[in-house]
Parts: structure tokens; C-alpha cells; sequence
């Protein structure tokens, strides 16, 4: 049970009750579309960038508790943030969710708010439904430099 | 809850007629002893896979180190016995489904292959651009793709029979939809999604007033009732080993003979042959047609020993006695505040599918199986089910004979602890 109660935390459960920056964005200069065949989840993702630096990002969509909250606080920690940092902090979670636990301890404090995922690793089979926004995240950036390089 | 007082005197006045012994049962399968997170394991996955007797493991066994070899191939002693166990398994499943001929069952590696299949030889040689073929909403993807695929193929158009909000085929739509450009009708016999029983033999009648083949979906139902091919009428007829207590990777496909014997083969190989020269290959007589390459014999014979045992105990005490547990289940989690059951048919088998609110089914299933309860969380291969009850996914516990009531009551203290967490 206690298990549980690491996996479910509070944040966790108040961003599915209650997600970040849902929505669409109108004029988004990204968006992209994630699902998770196997059980559903969908989401989708819109993307402003202020240069190199994300200005806002919003999702909709449907999902499980822990890919809703990981969406809505993934909206949440990358604002601001350059897209060599978006890169660093999703290798960072992902290391967090699936890596050596004696590592995670040292990459740890720069994780922040994305620390309330911890619980996850002991859910193997969760672990998609965490990483699902920061794969969309990702694609809608992708999407980006491929339209660059058409220009 | 007068309900649920009503079921269990209901259930134990037709338990008195025909003693069934659960926890004898339950001794028959190892894996009901299984720990799982440290509770007793709660096995309610039983749509997905069933758990395997020890007289279906002893069988696959027995074939393996006591008479193996390929079959219908050598004159030596092993062979010849494998052989005879091999056929011997094909009359157990024809006997089982009710078919009037051995050579009218196929082994195939499930139901899925079964429907492979018929969509891939009937319909290369029946259906073309501008024919049709009738499916229902509430097939499993295994039921749609391979028909989708054919019409891709051929130009025939894929039309579906609409269901209602209870889960049930609306016979009126089913009928209209019958023309005389319907060239087969695919119908499921159980839902898998939604328990649903549909009426099969009063659908094969209106499609056989249109002269249209029907193929039925038996997956979920040669496990649950008393099949007979004959009775239902149905001209295909496709079960899976996996899902009625027997090996994976092994199924059977039962074909009215004179629509079998003219059917092309499926894929070429050995055994599929009587005569082969680089100009011409005439090929075998059905079941062998379709038995392309050397079979799952050790699976078919599994098949044959889940035959065996469902029989020991007879399919009309199995279909009572979880028909009592279905009642009881459906009226305990209907009790719950929150909990919506999708697909509430009139005739129900086995199946119990709900959501809850505010937890998703993919959470629900993670905390359940933390409380030791396997169930399936997801659309359950029927995606056009849940966009008709407009719900991504559903919790479904599926029932098997082996199941209890003190199971059912664990499951429900977990869909009050998924209500704990998610308030």
C-alpha cells in the first residue's frame, strides 16, 4: 500500500483533478499529438516559443492520473526554460523513473517539482504514461526544426 | 440489498440440484494458488487468458516425452501415435462444438487465425468490388480488421451493424442491412467487452433468408456455453485454446463442409498437397487444405485435454454457476456510488466492464492489482465499443467457473480503496 500512497501523491492526484494550462493555444507555432496505444491515453500539445526559450506550453486530452499530472506539470517546469534545458530535464526524469536509484539521488535536486514521479519506478508498466507528454513535448519540438529545414 | 439475498437463494437451490464444488475445482489449476504483492492472487482476467488445468499441462506433457513426432508423416510408431492423438483431438472439438464432421475442423493457431482465414480464402473467391460484408459494432478488432483488410483488397464496402446503449445488436438495423449484395456476415457469439449473448441463431436465420453465410466469434463463448454448430446453424465457427482452459497458440475453426470443400487454401506448404510438380500442385481434401506446414500438435492435443475437462464438468453447470456469480457481481459493484457498468444486455455472460468516477481505468487496474486482483484495464481490442459508450477505456473482471464469491467481494473493497485514493 505504501507503494501506492509514493505512486498516487497528492500533487499527483490534484493535477488530475485539476490539470495546469489546459487548453488549446491559438496560433501555436507547435503542436503535436501523443497516444499510448495500449491503454488510450491521448493527448495533444501546443507549443509558443519565444526564441530559443519556451513561452507557454498547453495540453488536452485524456489519459490515466499519472499521465494527465505529468502533462500538466511537464506545462508547468518548462515555461521559461531554453530547449537545451527541456532536453537536460527529460533525460533527467527519465532517468529518474527508470535508472539506478544512487544516481537519481545526484540528479535529484534540479528535478524539482518532477520529483512527486519517484513512486513511478516502482510501476514499470506506468512508466509510458509519465514519459507520454515529454515524448509529445519532444515530437512537437522535432516538428519544428523539420519545418526550419524545409524553409 | 434484497438483490443480492434474492441471487444466492436462487443460487443455492440450484446448487442443491447440481453440486458444484469450487474449491475442488480450484485445486485442479496451479495458478490459483499463486501470490501475487503478498495477497492471494484474484484471477478475474479470464476473458483475456484462462488458467490451465493440470490435466491440460500433463496432457502437453505427455506428448512431448512420451510419443512425440511430426504427424501424418512417418510409418514409424511415434509418429503413428502422434498422429492418432492429433486426430483424436479433432473429433474432441468437433464433438465439443456439435459438428457433424472431424474433417469440418481446422487447427489454427486461435480464433483470430480462424477468421484470417475465411476472410482471406472465402472471401478472395466470393467477394468483389461493390459486395459487402456485415460485421456488428460490438466485434472484437479481430472481427473487423481482417474484413476491413478485405474489402481494401476487393472493393466491397464493410457495414456495421449499430448496438444500443444496453450493448445489444438492434436486430431491426441487422436485418435491414442484409441485401442481396451482403456476400458474409462475421457476428460475435459472446462479447468480449460487454458479456453480451447475442441471439445468434435467430441472426444466422435472417441472413440465411438472404442467402448470406454467417461466420460467428466464438471465442468468449466455447468457454462460458454449450456450443453446437448445428443448432446455431452458423456456417463458420471460430474458438481459441488459450481462452477455454487449453494451450496457447492453438484454436479451431469449424467450416460447413460444402462451403469448406471449396474454399482455396489459406497458405501453401506441406501437408496442404496431394500432388506437386513445378506446372501444377493439386491440393489436399479440408482439414488438411488449410494445415499448411507441420501443426501445433502438442497445442491441438492441449486443446483436446480442455475439451475433456470442460465436458467432466458440462457446460450447462458451468454456464449456472457463473451465471449466479455474474448476478452477484454485477449487483455489488451496481451498489457502488460512482461505479457505471458499460453493457447492461438482457443475456450477459461473464463479463463485468465499468469505470468509476473520477479514476481512470489504467489507475484502477494498478491499484487492484496491488490488492492481488488481475483485471484488464484498457478497450479491450473492441475501440469502437468504448467510442460508443464515449469512454476511453473501461475496468473489465471476466469470470471463469473456478471464480468465488469472496473474490467478487475483494474486488469490490478494491474499487473502495480506488475511491479511497481518488475521492
Amino acid at each position: 500500500m505504501s507503494e501506492l500512497m509514493d505512486l498516487y501523491q497528492e500533487v499527483i492526484l490534484d493535477h488530475n483533478k485539476h490539470p495546469r494550462n489546459f487548453g488549446q493555444i491559438e496560433h501555436a507555432d507547435h503542436c503535436a499529438h501523443g497516444d499510448n496505444p495500449l491503454c488510450g491515453d491521448q493527448l495533444t500539445l501546443y507549443l509558443k516559443m519565444d526564441g530559443n526559450r519556451v513561452a507557454e506550453v498547453r495540453f488536452e486530452g485524456q489519459g490515466c492520473a499519472i499521465s494527465t499530472a505529468s502533462a500538466s506539470i511537464l506545462t508547468e517546469v518548462v515555461q521559461g526554460k531554453t530547449l537545451e534545458q527541456v532536453e537536460s530535464l527529460f533525460e533527467s526524469f527519465h532517468e529518474l523513473l527508470t535508472g539506478d536509484p544512487s544516481v537519481v539521488a545526484e540528479v535529484g535536486p534540479e528535478l524539482g517539482k518532477l520529483a512527486v514521479f519517484a513512486g513511478v519506478r516502482e510501476f514499470p508498466v506506468r512508466v509510458k504514461c509519465a514519459t507520454l507528454a515529454w515524448h509529445t513535448l519532444k515530437a512537437a519540438i522535432a516538428d519544428e526544426d523539420a519545418a526550419a529545414t524545409t524553409e | 440489498m434484497p438483490e443480492l439475498d434474492e441471487v444466492k437463494q436462487a443460487d443455492s437451490a440450484s446448487a442443491a440440484e447440481h453440486p458444484f464444488e469450487v474449491e475442488r475445482i480450484r485445486q485442479d489449476f496451479p495458478a490459483l494458488t499463486l501470490s501475487v504483492h503478498g495477497q492471494p492472487l484474484v484471477y478475474l482476467d479470464n476473458a483475456a487468458s484462462t488458467q490451465k488445468p493440470v490435466s491440460v499441462l500433463d496432457a502437453v506433457d505427455r506428448c512431448y516425452r512420451e510419443y512425440y513426432s511430426n504427424v501424418h508423416r512417418g510409418v514409424h510408431h511415434l509418429s503413428q501415435k502422434a498422429t492418432d492423438a492429433y486426430e483424436e483431438a479433432r473429433r474432441k472439438v468437433q464433438g465439443f462444438v456439435g459438428a457433424s464432421r472431424a474433417e469440418e475442423i481446422v487447427f489454427v493457431r486461435g480464433a483470430t487465425e480462424g477468421i484470417n482465414l475465411v476472410a482471406s480464402t472465402f472471401g478472395r473467391s466470393r467477394v468483389k468490388a461493390g459486395d459487402e460484408v456485415l460485421i456488428t459494432e460490438m466485434e472484437h478488432h479481430s472481427n473487423i480488421v481482417p474484413w476491413q483488410m478485405l474489402c481494401e483488397q476487393t472493393g466491397a464496402t464493410l457495414r456495421v451493424a449499430p448496438i444500443d446503449d444496453r450493448g445489444e445488436v438492434i436486430l431491426e438495423e441487422y436485418e435491414k442491412l442484409l441485401n442481396d449484395r451482403t456476400r458474409i456476415a462475421a457476428i460475435v457469439h459472446i462479447s468480449n467487452a460487454l458479456g453480451t449473448i447475442n441471439p445468434v441463431s435467430r441472426m444466422v436465420e435472417m441472413a440465411h433468408s438472404r442467402d448470406v453465410p454467417v461466420l460467428v466469434d466464438g471465442a468468449q463463448a466455447a468457454p462460458h456455453a454449450l456450443v453446437d454448430v448445428e443448432a446455431l446453424g452458423c456456417d463458420f465457427f471460430v474458438c481459441s485454446g488459450h481462452k477455454m482452459f487449453g494451450p496457447t497458440g492453438i484454436g479451431a475453426l469449424y467450416g460447413r463442409w460444402d462451403l469448406l470443400s471449396t474454399m482455396p487454401p489459406y497458405q501453401g506448404g506441406g501437408e496442404m498437397i496431394r500432388s506437386v510438380t513445378f506446372t501444377k500442385t493439386e491440393y489436399a481434401e479440408p482439414p488438411a487444405r488449410f494445415e499448411a506446414g507441420t501443426p501445433n500438435i502438442a497445442g491441438a492435443i492441449g486443446m483436446g485435454a480442455a475439451v475433456d475437462y470442460l465436458q467432466g464438468i458440462g457446460l450447462e453447470t458451468i454456464g449456472r454457476y457463473e451465471l449466479g456469480l455474474l448476478e452477484y457481481a454485477t449487483s455489488a459493484l451496481s451498489a457502488i456510488p460512482g461505479v457505471r457498468l458499460i453493457g447492461t444486455a438482457a443475456h450477459r455472460a461473464s463479463v463485468v466492464s465499468f469505470t468509476i468516477d473520477g479514476a481512470h481505468p489504467h489507475d484502477v487496474g494498478t491499484i487492484l492489482d496491488r490488492e492481488g486482483i488481475a483485471v484488464r484495464a484498457g478497450h479491450h481490442c473492441a475501440q469502437p465499443v468504448m467510442d460508443h459508450f464515449g469512454v476511453p477505456a473501461t475496468v473489465r473482471a471476466s469470470l471463469a467457473f473456478y471464480n468465488q464469491r469472496q473474490e467478487i467481494d475483494r474486488l469490490v473493497s478494491g474499487v473502495e480503496k480506488v475511491k479511497e485514493i481518488f475521492n
